[in-house]
């Protein structure tokens, strides 16, 4: 299964019932499919929810996976991403002692900005591309950051 | 009406025409028992464990093809039932399993025979639910037998706490289910049923490839239709035996690890699998890069997730499979039946230079000869079950079978202990049929407490104890594989089998000889009481042909030619 591997964003569209987020996960761990993120949150003014799982694998489990998750009873639709938008936030703590406005300009750089400023530490956060996320943190490692948080990534096709 | 959850249980299974229910009581189902005491409308078959009670009720499901019903109480009565809705899961057997669990209120504190029942379950069922109110009951169990039943069958299991079988709501069990993520594809595709018959017109080799799922959907007839108007060979997997009648002239055989040298060579010669409800199982494929090389894949199947899973599907069919037959039925003429006459004298020559064999013993029974008497003298007058091994191979290899639901065993699980409470399982659905179990001395041993059940229920089961004091099929791969070393698979120390089924008011027998078979068999047959029959058998008999795991299926381990004198 570690032939060709390929990053892919799938998304699902499930029923908002107990359990059903076992149901997803379970599926995952019981057939060795790979979660590199997964974000879940209920759909405004339905039944459902929506969530959006970064994956990989060989073209052949991509597609294992879409059929899998849609054999599930709660599952309504399954996405496998072509042509998308994705973002991700992610937030990170640091010292106040650190150089602001250095880190103010690169969080703006990326979508972001300063968020809480307290009396020993600062939050700053971004919000884009999973792959521009890694380069933002990258750029921030020498600030000395205390906490980073990742949200995972949501994603709409165009 | 305004009835308890309890009521609802009982209610919901008449309106569902359930005549037979297994199980077993216990704290947290005490309200259901309670309600199950006071009707008629159905029997409740008391097993002695768990797990037979759902293998009994998958028996009960795959010989009558209606939805098998189970009942448990929660924890240990949940935990025992696992392995067999676990079976049910991998066989796609239509069942609904009611498990008691402790009240709302505890649910949480690790109560008394508290487990997390649908955390379990959640992998090894179609589908589950926790009912966590009464309003909610005739819904779900709507939806279960609803769900069990319908696109790729399977086991549904239902838990409920103890106080929400004690409540009392409103019951209504003509509400319209709407399941809005769930709707099977039933029909298949026109267009690439039209593009399968042309493939099927233009090749020179095709090959029906012949699964349970043909079974699952009623499709045999149809399927014989088929195969007979376009003269093609079929070959069966483990899970179809019976689609086609043994005497079929275009049945090559049984396919895989045991399957037969015409079977296995067909499909390594084909250049068009024609595959009906089966799903490339590993057992059938050896070999997934050498299995069927130069043949294009025709794949007709209502699970689209079965499709392309590890054979890539040249033509992908989504849908019930007797409907795309039929609607295949309706080109027929398009397929030339003349066409393939070489191939099918090809085929001929595989089974005539390697056909389907054992070697006689003077001094022991060979196991086969059971089974092919079995044949001889029941035939179409018996059903049959098995456990898991050697037995169960010999069965699926030499019972001359004549139709489907005919044989019922444990496939995709392979599960030890399965055969006794399903051969009950199938009794209860068929009592005009004689139910027969084949087993082996390691088998049996697994649901033995079965006895009492078939016993007190009047269920004349007959037992064939195939005794080679040997796990056989753990034996045999310890011979060809392990240099011999038969590590804890020597079942010399057993119990008195006669005495055994006689200590629970059933019948024995020992049989070292075929004219005791005989006897044997006739007599239980007339005593007509649940029986045992030892037959001691050659100890160091294998299954053969054998493909060994990962081989490719062209490349058999065979019989061994008899050396001429």
């Amino acid at each position: 299964m570690t032939d060709n591997r390929e990053r892919r964003v799938v998304s699902v569209i499930v029923v908002n019932e107990a359990s059903v987020l076992s149901r997803i996960t379970d599926l995952f761990s019981g057939r060795g499919y790979n979660i590199t993120s997964l974000t879940v949150a209920p759909i405004p003014e339905s039944k459902y929810s929506r969530l959006t799982i970064v994956t990989s694998g060989s073209i052949r489990v991509i597609e294992q996976i879409t059929k899998q998750l849609h054999k599930l009873i709660p599952v309504l639709r399954v996405y496998e991403h072509e042509d998308m938008v994705e973002k991700e936030i992610a937030m990170i703590k640091f010292p106040v002692s650190e150089n602001l406005s250095d880190i103010q300009a690169l969080c703006e750089a990326y979508n972001g900005k300063i968020v809480n400023a307290g009396e020993n530490t600062i939050i700053a956060m971004a919000a884009d591309e999973p792959k521009r996320i890694d380069n933002f943190l990258k750029a921030l490692k020498r600030y000395n950051p205390k906490e980073i948080v990742r949200s995972g990534a949501v994603a709409l096709e165009r | 009406m305004q009835i308890s959850g309890a009521q609802m249980v009982i209610e919901a299974f008449i309106a569902e025409g359930v005549d037979t229910v297994f199980g077993y009581p216990g704290g947290a189902i005490m309200n259901v028992y309670d309600e199950i005491y006071k009707q008629n409308k159905f029997h409740h078959i008391l097993n002695r464990h768990e797990q037979a009670s759902i293998h009994a009720a998958e028996g009960y499901a795959k010989a009558s093809g209606k939805v098998g019903v189970a009942m448990i109480t929660s924890g240990p009565g949940f935990t025992n039932a696992v392995t067999g809705l676990a079976d049910a899961y991998m066989d796609s057997i239509p069942l609904v399993v009611v498990s008691g669990q402790v009240p709302m209120s505890l649910i949480g504190t690790d109560a008394f025979q508290e487990i997390d029942a649908v955390g379990i379950s959640r992998s090894c069922t179609k589908h589950n639910y926790l009912v966590t109110d009464a309003k909610d009951l005739p819904r779900i169990l709507k939806e279960a037998f609803y769900i069990a039943r319908t696109g790729r069958p399977g086991p549904v299991h239902v838990d409920i706490p103890k106080d929400v079988t004690a409540q009392i709501e409103e019951f209504d069990y003509n509400i319209k289910l709407d399941l809005e993520t769930y709707k099977p594809h039933t029909n298949g595709n026109p267009r690439q049923i039209k593009k399968a018959i042309e493939a099927i017109a233009n090749a020179s080799r095709p090959l029906f490839y012949l699964g349970g799922g043909i079974i699952n959907a009623n499709a045999a007839y149809e399927v014989r239709e088929f195969i007979q108007k376009s003269g093609i060979p079929a070959v069966e997997t483990f899970m179809a035996r019976g689609v086609l009648s043994y005497d079929d002239e275009l049945l090559v055989g049984m396919l895989g690890m045991h399957g037969s040298y015409a079977s296995n060579m067909a499909m390594s010669e084909t250049d068009l699998v024609i595959a009906l409800g089966a799903r490339f199982d590993d057992r059938v494929t050896g070999k997934l890069s050498e299995f069927a090389k130069n043949a294009d894949v025709i794949h007709v199947d209502i699970d689209p997730a079965s499709i392309s899973k590890l054979v890539n599907a040249d033509f992908p069919i989504v849908g019930d499979v007797k409907n795309v037959v039929n609607d295949m039925l309706t080109q027929i003429e398009k397929i030339d039946a003349l066409k393939y006459e070489s191939w099918r004298e090809t085929i001929k020559n595989f089974n005539a230079l390697h056909p389907l064999a054992f070697h006689e013993d003077s001094e022991r029974i060979k196991p086969q000869w059971v089974i092919k008497r079995v044949g001889e003298l029941l035939g179409d007058d018996a059903n049959i079950s098995t456990d898991v091994g050697q037995h169960q191979m010999w069965a699926g290899q030499f019972y001359p079978f004549t139709r489907p639901r005919q044989f019922i065993s444990s496939s995709g699980l392979g599960t030890m202990g399965f055969g006794f409470p399903a051969a009950i399982g199938v009794k209860a659905a068929c009592p005009e049929k004689i139910s027969i179990n084949f087993t082996g001395d390691g088998s049996i041993l697994m649901n033995v407490q079965e006895l009492m059940t078939a016993v007190e229920k009047k269920i004349p089961v007959i037992n064939i104890i195939l005794n080679n004091n040997f796990l056989g099929m753990v034996r045999q791969w310890q011979t060809l594989f392990y240099d011999k070393r038969h590590s804890e698979t020597d079942l010399s120390v057993q119990p008195d089998f006669v005495k055994l089924s006689e200590a629970f008011g059933g019948v024995g027998y020992r049989v070292h000889t075929k004219e005791e078979f005989d006897t044997a068999l006739k007599d239980a047959i007339e005593k007509n009481v649940v029986a045992f029959i030892e037959v001691i058998v050659h100890r160091m008999e294998n299954v053969m042909p054998m493909v060994p795991a990962g081989g490719s299926l062209f490349n058999m381990m065979l019989l061994e030619k008899k050396e001429s004198k």
